[in-house]
């Protein structure tokens, strides 16, 4: 048992750190929010140079063969400058379905060249009539004498606008009808028939609709052999929970620092804000909910390869902790800067939004603490 | 990172989990689930620290040459965690994890010759004499004075919340020797044989039915100057020391996931029309559980810091605020789960020798009187207000 950082581990937080700190500042994420394509393709080429995107991909495809612990490093410096590149939807989503459920063919085809950044992924898996069940997907994949034929929509896809492929999920229709099975579908951005519409999502970034309107595809668009792919999406998405909550750490610690620093500076009756008591214990209990999102993330990581019961409470207990935490400090953040907190004018309100886009993500703190409570019951 | 035990580590657990088969009685397991208050009585922890004793495992905490078993803080962590798993009795903790760190720390050779071998085999039950009715929180105000008459202190005031003062032979308290510049000038940490004349005892009954605290008074009590330890004046150093030991000697998650797997087994029960079948009590087992993983995550995240030297600082008072709120959401679901047997509230003591049936079934007796007294975690070893105050002091310099 031993929760300390190894020396590459503290290696990779300092230069990760470092990056976000001399890369990332107010004027950088101004013009981002502004810009068309939400991130800076630079910044991407750098990702690169520094192995963050080869990071956890396996070693016999360029990777390095870093774990979920490594990624919750990256992520919370992330979250420190609120970073806009697409970094959960190719690497920390897309990569891990492609080296999960691709055959050996289709992991040559794609890991290089995302570890070399050039090649962006998303995966477009959420529904409108789903809302947060993942098993529920109505987007059909059905056979065709060349291949397949996808039809139907999804929302909330992360970063969709920018990938070169879209891994889409759709529940595969065979010759006797729907098969049950749900299956992961590599489609090119340029396929006709796919319509993206994306929008700038909330706390930065951004996000789209996507729809499938008779999207022909070739046999070898199919990931793996057709097995059903429901556990490796859960899996996925329990990773990347895991992964944002770090983030999420990393916003709540800034915004925690930065209010911080504001009511020692604010004087209001002759005296710092700080200097009130009433502001102390919110402070520290402020300060307590970030260091038990922080206890979360890690837990969430360190479990992300365990039995699938084990993992996914872990993913959907740390999902609904860092939420309530999340909204709880990003909400305070701003009632303590008072009226400034509510204007574009501090950065407070952009770290706010970014948690509550956080919370909202594959599913609310409810959803989550009904999904652990069901869990719980089958184990 | 690894959350995982080594070798060594689970052959650790395998000692442990054979020392406990062969030594916890079906009549202790039953006695301490039983008992609604903090510490277990007497004959029920004292049999058990006998038997820790025993085996060289009497004070966990203590370095080697007292008596300690030298063991890592991963190996700390697992008794602890097997120790709560088995339902072992709480023992007061006074002795080993209070005024013996004290007196290792403070004491002359004679004290620690004397008192650490008679809390090591529980030969001495001691109690703690800090608050008094005029000092709560703001504990260094305090008014028991001990005036020097040539080889002793004479002793007159009082002490409240005194836990098993009524069974304690022995009491260390802090007293004021003289009137220093600020108040916490001029107050000595002394140790006090319970039996000597001019001592009285009152008992306080809580809200939950249980005797466990006391009002203690000195009326002209004699002790010998040589019960002091340390300095004179110096007291409120070595009993701020020992009040870190109070909050940071928890490994808490343990103990409360037993209490809440308790719960949770009650409401999966038919006794409650099995509660957990509304999603809102299922859900609050779920968040409950949830906060017990965090506050482990962070005990494991100090565990680990503490093995190779560093100092966890502050986070203490966040694991004691912790804890007392977590068993207070505990104890308030208990409460919501047992549903209308919770205004069956059984007042005879000890719950585990009841000469009559109870109104309730055995398993939910101590539910209501866990949650009344459980309101005493966020006031006592400082309240969470107080918690609070530490934390923006000294995490957030404020």
């Amino acid at each position: 048992m031993d929760l300390n950082l190894s020396d590459e581990q503290r290696l990779l937080r300092e230069s990760a750190e470092r990056f976000v700190a001399g890369s990332y500042n107010a004027d950088h994420r101004r013009k981002m929010a502004n810009d068309p394509l939400g991130f800076s393709p630079a910044v991407w080429k750098q990702f690169a140079e520094l192995g963050w995107l080869a990071l956890p991909l396996p070693e016999e495809f360029e990777g390095l063969g870093g774990g979920a612990v490594e990624i919750g490093i990256l992520m919370e410096a992330f979250g420190r400058g609120l970073v806009s590149e697409p970094y959960v939807a190719t690497v920390v989503l897309g990569a891990a379905l492609i080296a999960r459920c691709g055959t050996n063919g289709q992991k040559q085809a794609s890991l290089p060249k995302i570890a070399d950044g050039s090649l962006k992924l998303a995966f477009a898996h959420s529904e409108r009539a789903s809302r947060f069940d993942l098993a529920k997907v109505a987007t059909s994949a059905t056979r065709t004498t060349q291949g397949w034929r996808l039809a139907g929509s999804k929302i909330a896809v992360l970063d969709g606008h920018a990938a070169d492929e879209i891994i889409v999920s759709a529940l595969i229709h065979d010759h006797h009808g729907p098969s049950g099975r749900i299956g992961l579908f590599v489609v090119p951005a340029t396929a006709p028939g796919l319509a993206i519409s994306d929008y700038p999502r909330l706390g930065g970034g951004r996000a789209c609709n996507v729809t499938l309107s008779d999207v022909h595809l070739p046999e070898d668009a199919l990931l793996g052999d057709g097995h059903d792919t429901l556990p490796a999406i859960e899996w996925a998405i329990d990773r990347a929970m895991a992964a944002l909550g770090a983030e999420a750490v990393g916003i709540m610690q800034t915004l925690l620092d930065s209010t911080l620093d504001y009511t020692k500076i604010r004087k209001q009756f002759g005296r710092p804000l700080s200097a009130n008591q009433v502001i102390r214990h919110r402070l520290a209990d402020m300060a307590m909910q970030v260091d038990e999102a922080r206890s979360m993330a890690l837990r969430a990581a360190l479990k992300v390869d365990a039995a699938p019961t084990e993992r996914a409470r872990a993913a959907s207990g740390a999902k609904a902790k860092i939420g309530r935490c999340a909204r709880f400090v990003g909400e305070q953040s701003i009632q303590l800067h008072g009226g400034v907190g509510v204007t574009e004018e501090l950065e407070v309100g952009a770290y706010f939004k970014r948690l509550v886009a956080f919370d909202t993500l594959f599913g609310g703190s409810a959803h989550h603490y009904a999904r652990h409570a069901e869990l719980g019951r089958k184990a | 990172m690894d959350l995982s035990f080594n070798a060594e580590e689970r052959a650790f657990q395998d000692e442990v989990r054979s020392f406990i088969a062969k030594n916890l009685t079906e009549e202790m397991k039953r006695a301490t689930a039983l008992t609604p208050s903090v510490f277990s009585d007497p004959d029920i922890g004292m049999a058990w620290q006998r038997a820790l004793h025993k085996q060289g495992w009497g004070a966990p905490g203590w370095p080697v040459e007292y008596g300690g078993p030298a063991w890592t803080p991963a190996q700390r962590w697992i008794f602890e965690t097997e120790s709560a798993r088995a339902g072992v009795p709480n023992v007061n903790v006074m002795g080993v994890k209070m005024v013996g760190p004290v007196i290792i720390g403070f004491g002359s050779p004679e004290q620690k010759n004397f008192y650490l071998p008679r809390i090591l085999s529980g030969e001495d039950y001691w109690c703690q004499g800090y608050s008094e009715p005029g000092s709560g929180s703001d504990l260094s105000s305090l008014k028991t004075r001990a005036v020097r008459d040539g080889d002793d202190y004479v002793i007159n005031g009082t002490k409240i919340w005194t836990t098993h003062a009524h069974h304690a032979n022995r009491m260390f308290a802090l007293v004021r020797t003289s009137d220093g510049p600020r108040q916490q000038d001029g107050i000595s940490f002394i140790l006090i044989d319970m039996t000597t004349p001019g001592i009285t005892t009152r008992p306080i009954l809580t809200i939950g039915g249980d005797h466990e605290v006391n009002q203690v008074f000195f009326d002209d009590v004699r002790v010998p100057v040589a019960n002091r330890v340390g300095e004179e004046g110096k007291g409120w150093t070595y009993g701020k020391y020992l009040l870190e030991f109070e909050r940071g000697s928890g490994i808490a998650s343990a103990k409360l996931r037993e209490g809440l797997k308790a719960i949770a087994d009650l409401a999966e029960s038919d006794l409650t029309g099995r509660a957990i079948d509304s999603p809102d009590i299922a859900s609050r087992i779920s968040e409950v559980e949830v906060d017990i993983d965090a506050l482990e995550m962070t005990e494991l995240r100090v565990l680990s810091a503490l093995q190779t030297g560093q100092n966890p600082g502050a986070v203490s008072s966040i694991l004691k605020l912790r804890n007392s709120e977590i068993r207070q959401a505990v104890t308030r679901l208990g409460v919501d789960v047992i549903g209308h047997d919770a205004l069956a509230v059984e007042p005879m003591r000890p719950l585990y020798k009841l000469n009559h049936e109870p109104a309730t079934p055995e398993e939910m007796l101590t539910v209501v009187p866990e949650y009344l007294n459980g309101r005493a975690y966020t006031i006592f070893g400082g309240t969470s207000e107080i918690q609070r105050d530490i934390i923006a002091k000294m995490m957030l310099g404020i």
